[in-house]
């Protein structure tokens, strides 16, 4: 442990309330909580260089999409169809439960690539809104992983290693950095809540995605609901309305500070500014989730899903919205992208689904200036393999997990918009120039946001542990501007 | 600011316990230690593998590579001469090359401070002499040290307190009131308020022994064991799902109600390791013993059908090692399955030893296939019948019945026999196979890069097994808790203690380790260890020794700056004040209301929760994929039965700073956010409890006003509200009906088709005031 640190943070915290806490009444309260935070009174280990990201949304695909059917287009692996993959390419690697054993037979993407924007990026058909804004979007090539199965995959990505009880990307920001905003939570989590394409291979997902680890709790992800309150237990009870509220507050606080006097703990100060903070929220989470300012044209961006609560493209213009709030950490998960069998027909929903939000997403960001200093990252836990699983046809195939290579994407922020980083070898099976492991593509989401990964540390269990764990990880410099 | 205001620096010492001591003179464990642990030891340090830089070990003195050997003429440390002692050149060097630690850009460890060079400056002109690590050698008895304020208390407890008081200028606080001291203890020892007439009881007894007779009854409540249990089952990570891929159901209920009946029956400490490590290795083990044996089922562990079995049979023994490692041992055992520990003298074979004890059992390493009987049960083999005495009964009678009779009436019965053993729980239990399974050291950790052949063992540094040759599971579990071993006792008073101040003598109580905090009372944590071991490991005549010391019955009331100065109370100059668990806080909110169900044991509730969480984490294929909320009285029971799906725990008590389970944690943060206000406030199944109550008093006849109020207050906080504090009450329970006056709709909206709506909407929202305020959700 570091004790001084955490003595220190604690008494500083105390002491400011101390000084500052005494006889306000309960209207004053509104502006304490940040105060609080901007007296350095909470850990705020960071920033460690300038940054260039305020805040990010990270665009979650659970499942792993076909990076040979979206983004890395090997055209010579149509003349070898059916033929099996050489070992040369395989060279011996572990592969799943499901492929041991088995045949692995060459399965060319069925999709058309075309090329998009001023570089010529290649892209699939299925792709056809993303390429409109391929300008501002690193495609990453050839990011890889360590993991081959989809739990273990998500929580190394999400978390920093395989063995879960480690804090997530947007509670280490939340820790790093502090809070941005006075009135909603620093890290939100929307969850698609239905998927088109078939639901067969749909994701389970765990709070330990978005969770605080080691992390004090106030740094976890809170996951807004669809349906209900976007925020748990946000609304009221029948029967108390905004009034019987506040006066119940005043009365609360009436109390609170008079105990406060009586047993000195200061801590009853901060219960008292939570409960402040709770009740602006209540006012500004609905604020939030109200479209009802939005224009037409701005709807029009994310496609006609938008319109449904729980749709992805929904959360899309949700993280827009919460983005123009300066929510820090802003996680979006789509979850049905494990495709082993009948690929193309469950591609095509999920691509409906992500395809056109994603790209309304980013111009909606531009056009409002807050594509400058908001990092949007698109990835999965890992990409999917060459080879065939189930039926092998032309228009018919399904593939397994792959670990070695995959195709990932940021925007915004300063990083190169229009290029590619990273190649595979022809098999779309090896990176063959430029990887980048989970790890450094986590490093660099924190440097933009102007985080040293190897600084941004907290001691538990006697390691400094880190988001990018023990294993050396690097900020991928060649991407940035 | 008074008299009570310190300098920082003071501050700061006083906390942590760590001032030099009087003469000047560094003490190695306490000064040296963990700034060698922090700067030096990962590359200077245990690590034998890539590790270690220079073949030069800064952890101990002696040996090739120990830190006073001389290699080419240069010494590392020479003790008393600076100038002699590379290590000391190297720290103050100028060149970057040379500099030690090397600068950050290379090594990531941060530069030594000032205070941190001066310290290791003094100490090698002292002499640089090292000690044993504290935590690995055997507690011994400390004299009772000497203090001025002698009258407080002869108690062992007191003495060894107060000397640290009295070492950092403090003194103790009064004891607390008996209001005050009932409702601390009843919260801490059964994680319920006391009731009215418990709080009138002990008012009115004048005995000199009242309080001592409280705790005796409070320690044979059955309550008691459900508090004590969970923490328990934090600590061993215990959860009704199997944690990964589908979040299958898990059914391990009899385990945890096994828990509960171990802490209320008191099962003496060093029975409670050997039953869960080994009890299904005792001979003719009896059902409690074959039950706890579950413990090595806990660990997360992935369905059929994806994963590599070989590297989920890998990882389950290793989840099942660490396991042991921070229940039993406080050492965080698996920081050495890809390479020797950086920091502990754990090396890699050390753990594979460990690792050697786990490998052996006989099940399969992914849970079994959908569709099955066992499958819905959420068991998988081995596992063992457990029933209620009324199901054991029956089924003792059917067999009887059954062997006496033929023909269809014998398949009826037999049928029912069927019917009978589907409808009771199964304990997944451990079992070994007939021909142990080779244990190898896994290069880099990996699953399929076996190394040597190690064979079954305890960690080198600690002492040696007593048994030779065949050693099994029960050897381990004997020696856990073998006196001799330094770990076991320390680390689980320590954890105990915690309970009852908030904060352990060792802060880290999941690492008793050089990384670990260095403890703040290290005499007192040596006494009540062998103290512990000498009763036979009572654990309820240690938490009953810790209760009744002067030390926790202090009154918890301090000026402000004694809470600036020491907001943890490390020091103990004051009873400890801190934030209630989420389970105690739900459960208190239905014992004041009256409608808690006391009933014990079984499967697992789920309390209602906002609609739809589940939908959103769980796949289609997900058993159960739906949440159904437990029905009537089964929404009362207490938290401890709270079904825990490791994808997403009940919210009302994850918000509170439970875990998810997914690992061992043997504390928890506590944490005080806005989402927790939000729960206070708009949790239905509190607000419901709020309506309840207030119905219930606000019906009663032939009383007063402002008697009820008190009434109120006090069943909520255990005392009478003060004059103003009433006139506070009174005074919002009437803005409170003068709004729903004005808007009677919504006091229908409260209470549809109600009589005198508005009058119990008013007293409604003052019992739901009282339940937000930070008294209510704190132990003080």
């Amino acid at each position: 442990m570091n004790p001084y640190q955490e003595h220190n943070d604690h008494l500083n915290r105390r002491q400011f309330l101390n000084t500052t806490g005494m006889g306000l009444g309960a209207a004053a309260l509104g502006s304490l909580l940040s105060q609080v935070e901007a007296a350095g009174g909470k850990h705020i280990a960071g920033p460690h260089n300038e940054p260039k990201a305020k805040r990010v949304i990270f665009l979650f695909m659970a499942g792993a999409p076909s990076q040979l059917d979206l983004f890395d287009y090997k055209p010579d692996l149509a003349a070898r169809f059916k033929e099996p993959l050489p070992p040369s390419v395989t060279q011996g690697q572990r592969v799943t439960a499901m492929t041991k054993g088995k045949e692995q037979l060459v399965a060319p993407s069925k999709y058309k690539f075309s090329r998009h924007g001023e570089n010529g990026i290649w892209l699939s058909e299925l792709l056809p809104h993303t390429g409109s804004v391929i300008d501002d979007i690193c495609l990453i090539k050839s990011t890889n992983t360590d993991a081959i199965n989809h739990d273990p995959g998500k929580t190394l990505f999400c978390t920093g290693t395989e063995i879960p009880g480690k804090a997530s990307m947007g509670a280490w920001l939340s820790y790093g950095l502090g809070r941005l905003n006075e009135n909603l939570p620093d890290f939100v989590v929307l969850n698609s809540a239905f998927w088109t394409g078939g639901t067969s291979n749909v994701q389970a997902l765990y709070s330990r995605l978005w969770g605080s680890g080691f992390l004090p709790s106030k740094h976890q992800g809170v996951a807004f609901q669809p349906a209900g309150d976007p925020v748990l237990f946000l609304s009221n009870p029948d029967g108390v309305t905004r009034k019987v509220r506040h006066q119940m507050l005043d009365f609360v606080t009436e109390m609170n500070q008079e105990h406060l006097g009586a047993i000195g703990d200061p801590e009853i100060q901060t219960t008292i500014a939570q409960q402040e903070m709770a009740f602006r929220m209540q006012m500004s989470v609905p604020e939030l989730t109200d479209l009802s300012d939005e224009p037409q044209s701005v709807l029009d961006l994310y496609g006609p899903e938008v319109h449904k609560s729980g749709s992805f493209a929904r959360n899309c213009l949700l993280a827009r919205r919460m983005a123009e709030r300066d929510v820090r950490c802003i996680q979006l998960f789509h979850r049905g992208w494990d495709h082993h069998v009948k690929l193309p027909q469950q591609l095509e929903g999920q691509c409906y689904d992500v395809d056109q939000a994603c790209a309304g997403l980013l111009k909606d960001l531009k056009q409002r200036g807050l594509l400058e200093d908001t990092l949007v990252v698109f990835g999965g836990e890992f990409g999917r393999t060459t080879y065939c699983q189930g039926t092998l046809t032309h228009d018919d195939y399904g593939r397994d997990h792959h670990p070695r290579c995959f195709s990932t994407w940021m925007a915004g922020a300063g990083v190169k918009g229009g290029i590619t980083h990273g190649e595979t070898d022809d098999y779309c099976y090896n990176v063959v120039k430029d990887g980048v492991h989970v790890r450094d593509f986590n490093a660099t989401i924190l440097n933009q946001l102007g985080l040293d990964h190897n600084k941004l540390t907290f001691p538990f269990l006697g390691l400094d542990q880190k988001l990018t764990g023990v294993n050396p990880a690097r900020v991928v410099k060649e991407i940035l501007a | 600011m008074n008299s009570f205001s310190l300098p920082l620096i003071l501050l700061l010492s006083l906390s942590l316990g760590r001032a030099v001591a009087a003469d000047g003179q560094l003490r190695f464990n306490e000064d040296v230690r963990p700034l060698l642990s922090k700067k030096c030891i990962a590359c200077h340090g245990p690590d034998a593998d890539k590790g270690r830089k220079g073949d030069l070990r800064l952890d101990i003195p002696d040996g090739d590579q120990g830190a006073y050997r001389v290699l080419d003429g240069v010494q590392a440390i020479k003790p008393g001469d600076l100038a002699n002692s590379e290590v000391w050149q190297r720290i103050i060097a100028d060149d970057p090359d040379d500099i030690m630690p090397p600068p950050e850009k290379k090594s990531h460890i941060k530069p030594l401070t000032s205070e941190e060079k001066d310290v290791l400056k003094r100490w090698i002109e002292q002499g640089a002499e090292y000690e044993d690590f504290w935590a690995f050698v055997p507690p011994r008895q400390h004299e009772l040290p000497e203090v001025s304020l002698s009258d407080w208390s002869g108690d062992p407890i007191d003495r060894f307190a107060l000397a640290k008081m009295e070492e950092k200028g403090l003194s103790p606080s009064e004891r607390a009131d008996r209001r005050s001291l009932i409702r601390r203890v009843s919260l801490d020892l059964t994680g319920l308020p006391p009731t009215l007439d418990e709080v009138d009881a002990f008012l009115h007894d004048e005995s000199a022994d009242a309080y001592e007779k409280l705790v005796d009854r409070l320690l044979g409540q059955a309550s008691y064991g459900e508090h004590m249990a969970k923490y328990w089952l934090d600590l061993v990570r215990f959860a009704d799902t199997n944690g990964a891929h589908h979040d299958h159901f898990r059914d391990l209920t009899p385990y945890r109600d096994w828990v509960i009946r171990s802490f209320n029956e008191n099962l003496s400490y060093d029975e409670f390791v050997k039953y869960q490590v080994a009890g299904d290795l005792y001979e003719n083990p009896t059902t409690d013993q074959l039950i706890a044996s579950g413990f090595n089922r806990l660990h997360i562990i992935i369905d059929v059908g994806t994963a590599l079995p070989e590297e989920s049979f890998t990882k389950n023994v290793i989840d099942r090692v660490s396991a042991v490692g921070t229940a039993f041992m406080g050492l965080t055992l698996q920081c050495a399955v890809c390479h020797d520990h950086k920091y502990d003298p754990i090396s890699q074979k050390d753990f594979f030893s460990m690792y050697a004890f786990f490998n052996n059992f006989d099940g399969e390493p992914e849970t079994g296939r959908r569709g099955t009987p066992d499958f819905k049960k959420g068991l998988q083999p081995p596992y063992i019948l457990v029933g209620t005495p009324e199901q054991k009964a029956r089924l003792a009678e059917l067999e009887l019945s059954i062997s006496a009779s033929s023909g269809e009436v014998r398949s009826s019965l037999e049928a029912e026999r069927q019917a009978l053993q589907n409808s009771m729980r199964g304990a997944m239990v451990m079992k070994e196979r007939e021909d142990p399974r080779p244990s190898h050291v896994l290069i880099r950790g990996a699953y399929d890069n076996p190394g040597e052949i190690v064979p079954r063992d305890t960690p080198s540094f600690l002492p040696p097994l007593k048994k030779d040759d065949h050693v099994d599971r029960m050897d381990l579990a004997e020696w856990l808790v073998d006196p001799v071993n330094p770990l076991s006792a320390r680390v689980a008073v320590n954890r105990f203690w915690q309970q009852f101040f908030g904060v352990g003598i060792v802060k880290t109580s999941e690492d008793f380790g050089a990384q670990g905090e260095w403890p703040s009372h290290p005499e007192l944590l040596d006494h009540l260890a062998l103290e512990f071991v000498e009763s036979g490991w009572d654990i309820k005549s240690l938490v009953r020794s810790i209760v009744l010391s002067e030390t926790y019955q202090q009154r918890s009331e301090a000026p402000r700056e004694a809470f600036v100065s020491d907001p943890e109370n490390r020091m103990l100059a004051r009873g400890s004040r801190f934030r209630l668990d989420s389970e105690v806080i739900r459960d208190q909110v239905l014992a004041v209301s009256g409608l808690l169900n006391p009933a014990m044991y079984g499967h697992s509730v789920k309390f209602p929760q906002p609609e739809g969480l589940w939908k959103i984490v769980t796949m289609p294929s997900s058993f159960p994929r739906n949440f159904e909320p437990a029905k009537e009285d089964e929404v009362y029971r207490r938290s401890v039965y709270s079904f825990w799906k490791r994808g997403l725990p009940p919210p009302q008590m994850t918000i509170f700073d439970a875990p998810n389970r997914d690992a061992c944690i043997a504390r928890r943060e506590r944490t005080n956010t806005p989402l927790q206000a939000l729960v206070m406030m708009n949790e239905t199944e509190y607000f419901a409890a709020a309506k309840h109550l207030a119905r219930g008093v606000m019906e009663k006849e032939n009383m007063a006003e402002d008697l009820k109020v008190s009434l109120l207050y006090e069943t909520m906080t255990s005392r009478p509200p003060s004059d103003t504090e009433k006139e506070r009450l009174l005074s919002a329970l009437a803005k409170f009906r003068a709004l729903y006056q004005d808007d009677p709709g919504s006091a229908a909206a409260m209470f549809p088709n109600t009589p005198a709506a508005g009058e119990s909407a008013a007293w409604t929202m003052l019992v739901h005031s009282l339940m937000n305020l930070d008294t209510f959700k704190n132990r003080e």
